[in-house]
């Protein structure tokens, strides 16, 4: 199963490393992961999508929890949260294209945010799976390229991480 | 790391202005260290400059660093003091990386001190250059690269606090040669606080209570201990908590003194070459309480076979991802093994059931049927010497009370099974890893920890050659070891496997064109020895205990085609044991590897 897991470090230098490494050196799937300073910069906190089973999910928590840098660890899924990623999407906009993307684009609430000759670039925020839906609407030929954030994550209501 | 270290001035001495290298030295003494293992170069001669110049602790100059940290290592095993090694840049550093990655494997608290090329130079494939923080990052507790003089002395702090603390482990502390020439304040911090890093001491008293509940309601009981026993310094209250039970204990590779073992209580090693009923045991019992031991590859053999026994399982250990981590476990208690232990004495104390007497004996009797098996029997010949005789004479001359370390292989196997170790740390070898060549370089940190102890390193040929430069150190040092070499002309393990699992083809595991060892001790300085006739054995032993001031290098020419029994075969479970006295090819197919 699909888990998201956020977690807070220690902003040091090779921090990253030591969580990616973590996750090669145990053969744990990392499907994305985000990082970024916090509003505490002595802080940084990453988002992790990873699968397994429930005793493979426990073990990479409680790994993470073992790294001397991590401060705190939340497996998302254990309550309710919100996941959101940002895609950036361009794509061919030629002849009768440039008015479909366009209607595509309002559909999934997306922006387009550069307009060129040939071309138009579509921002687009949601659940990984709404941005793969999105993707799933378009025609392959038309993709010219694509680059997603990975997930960030954010419990519901009271659920905070916090130091 | 920032911001909770508590730093308030009342814990700091008095300041003054020192260069990096002589707050290194500082620390160190603050430390109260005994011996630095450590070889000299490039990066870290302003700190080998600042160690001339201080005679607090003692620099043991190694041949090659890797036995500097196997050194140190051992020290810690024998001592239960963190270990410190020193080298320098690149080379050096790589060359420290098999003793690091051992000592984590085994959990030993090291703080490893590797110079790096200036900070400007970073990056520039300078001359001895090697990214030490990303090479060990893998093997290591915690590691830090010092990037300011004024960061030296907490770092160092904190190097010694996580090395030691919880699970234990080794720490690096890489330092670029102009931070060591560079002047700060010095001030050592008496207490470190990390918010990043806060260990679980004391167990969850509710799980306490339930795991002796359980304990009494058992019927066929069974203690299973490992090296976490041994760290944790709880074999005192282990022992105290079998005597009230009147429970059978095992201990595991690592975990060997940890229960002493002539006690009648103890029924062997257990594992992939433990004894029939101690392997027996831990597959039949109802309950099992596993104490700071890991249910690895090695102990448990094939966990599905393992686990299509129900039992249920107690598991005290100080790191969480330990507990379920290969075995599911039924009551887990995150904490200090002694603390945990002895809180479970003291409820035992408050209580007043026992367990039930009857079942109690019926599985004991069971037990004993299984012993009477005598899988640890074997032939004696009168012109071949066994290694296994080797063994108990060795344990019969030094009146058990040796520190022995091993390398890795037969010899080590037969070392875990013939010596029976009473005390907690006089066992000494590289179980996780698995470090052919740490006997020698282990044998010269217990001696120097102990210099009036007797010491005795069990090797193999194979793995003396891996270390065998330290015969020089041993002679700089006048470091009394015992060497005794199980010399079957194989890599025996290797050579046993080969016989089992690969139809007699053995491939490289030949030890061709061996050195005549009685001379080559001799050229190192010190007494070399060769014991051809199982006659000779424990008059020979006799005599190379008595030089109390002389290494004694004894070379027993042992008969070839022994192997090490009872084996549970890679993959198997742990009642699928091949006995000696059964054809091993017969049982055993031809899956294994590693």
């Amino acid at each position: 199963m699909k888990h998201i897991i956020s977690l807070l470090m220690e902003n040091e230098a090779g921090a990253l490393s030591r969580v990616a490494g973590l996750f090669s050196a145990r053969g744990y799937n990392i499907e994305s992961l985000t990082v970024a300073p916090t509003e505490d910069e002595t802080l940084s906190r990453m988002t992790i999508v990873t699968s397994g089973s429930d005793d493979v999910i426990e073990q990479i928590i409680k790994q993470l929890n073992k790294l001397v840098d991590v401060v705190k660890v939340l497996d998302l899924n254990d309550g309710r949260f919100i996941e959101r990623e940002l895609m950036l999407v361009k794509v061919k906009a030629t002849g009768p294209l440039r008015e479909e993307m366009k209607r595509i684009s309002d559909i999934f609430r997306g922006r387009i945010i550069d307009v060129a000759d040939g071309s138009y670039t579509i921002e687009l925020t949601g659940s990984g799976s709404k941005l793969d839906a999105f993707l799933e609407a378009l025609d392959r030929t038309v993709i010219l390229e694509t680059v997603r954030t990975g997930a960030s994550g954010i419990g519901r209501g009271d659920r905070i991480l916090k130091v | 790391m920032a911001s909770e270290i508590r730093m308030d001035d009342s814990s700091y001495q008095k300041t003054e202005q020192l260069t990096g290298a002589e707050i290194i030295m500082r620390c160190l003494h603050e430390e109260n260290v005994e011996f630095v293992f450590g070889y000299p170069g490039g990066a870290v001669l302003h700190i080998y400059d600042a160690l001339f110049k201080q005679n607090k602790f003692k620099h043991i100059l190694v041949r090659h660093e890797q036995a500097a940290v196997h050194a140190a290592d051992a020290y810690s095993r024998a001592t239960g003091r963190v270990g410190v090694a020193l080298v320098t840049s690149g080379p050096g550093a790589t060359n420290a990386v098999t003793g690091i990655a051992t000592a984590y494997m085994d959990s030993i608290p090291l703080v490893v001190i590797s110079g790096q090329v200036p900070t400007a130079a970073i990056g520039m494939d300078a001359f001895q250059e090697v990214d030490m923080v990303g090479v060990t990052r893998p093997c290591v507790k915690h590691n830090f690269l010092v990037k300011d003089a004024r960061d030296l002395a907490t770092t160092m702090k904190k190097a010694f606090y996580i090395a030691a603390s919880g699970r234990p482990g080794p720490v690096v502390v890489d330092v670029p040669k102009d931070i060591t020439a560079d002047i700060a304040e010095f001030a050592y911090p008496k207490t470190i606080e990390m918010r990043s890093y806060t260990p679980v001491l004391k167990g969850h008293s509710g799980q306490i209570k339930k795991a002796v509940k359980l304990l009494l309601e058992a019927k066929r009981p069974m203690i299973y201990t490992g090296g976490g026993l041994v760290l944790g310094d709880a074999a005192p209250e282990l022992v105290k908590l079998a005597k009230t039970l009147g429970f059978p204990v095992t201990n595991t590779l690592m975990g060997l003194g940890g229960y002493p073992a002539t006690d009648p209580q103890y029924v062997g090693m257990l594992g992939m070459h433990g004894t029939y009923e101690a392997n027996n045991a831990m597959q039949n019992c109802d309950v099992l309480l596993a104490v700071g031991a890991r249910f690895d590859d090695r102990v448990v053999g094939n966990p599905d076979h393992f686990l299509s026994v129900p039992r249920t399982i107690i598991h005290i250990d100080v790191d969480p991802s330990s507990i379920s981590k290969r075995v599911k476990v039924d009551v887990p208690i995150v904490g200090h093994v002694q603390s945990v232990v002895a809180e479970m004495n003291e409820l035992l104390a408050a209580e007043t059931k026992r367990p039930d007497a009857n079942a109690l004996k019926q599985w004991w009797a069971q037990i004993d049927q299984w012993r009477s098996k005598k899988t640890a029997d074997y032939r004696l010949d009168k012109d071949i010497i066994k290694p296994q005789q080797v063994i108990e004479k060795l344990w019969q001359v030094t009146k058990g009370d040796a520190f022995v370390t091993s390398d890795v292989g037969q010899h080590q196997m037969w070392a875990a099974q013939y010596y029976k170790f009473d005390k907690p740390r006089r066992w000494i070898n590289s179980g996780g890893l698995g470090t052919m060549g740490v006997g020698l370089p282990y044998a010269m940190g217990c001696q120097l920890a102990f210099p009036d102890a007797q010491v005795a390193c069990v090797t193999g040929e194979g793995s003396i050659q891996m270390n065998i430069q330290e015969l020089s150190t041993c002679k700089q040092f006048n470091l009394p070891i015992k060497i005794i070499l199980l010399n079957n002309r194989y890599l025996g393990m290797v050579r046993q496997w080969q016989e089992f699992f690969y139809n007699n083809r053995y491939s490289e595991s030949y030890m061709e064109s061996l050195p005549d060892f009685v001379k080559m001790a001799e050229s190192y300085g010190h007494v070399g020895m060769n014991i051809e006739r199982p006659e000779d054995v424990e008059g020979s032993l006799h005599e190379a205990f008595a030089m109390k001031d002389r290494l004694v290098f004894m070379n027993f020419v042992t008969d070839q085609k022994e192997n090490v029994f009872p084996m549970v075969p890679n993959g198997k479970g742990l009642s699928e044991m091949i006995l000696g006295d059964e054809p091993g090819a017969d049982a055993a197919q031809s899956e294994g590897e590693g």
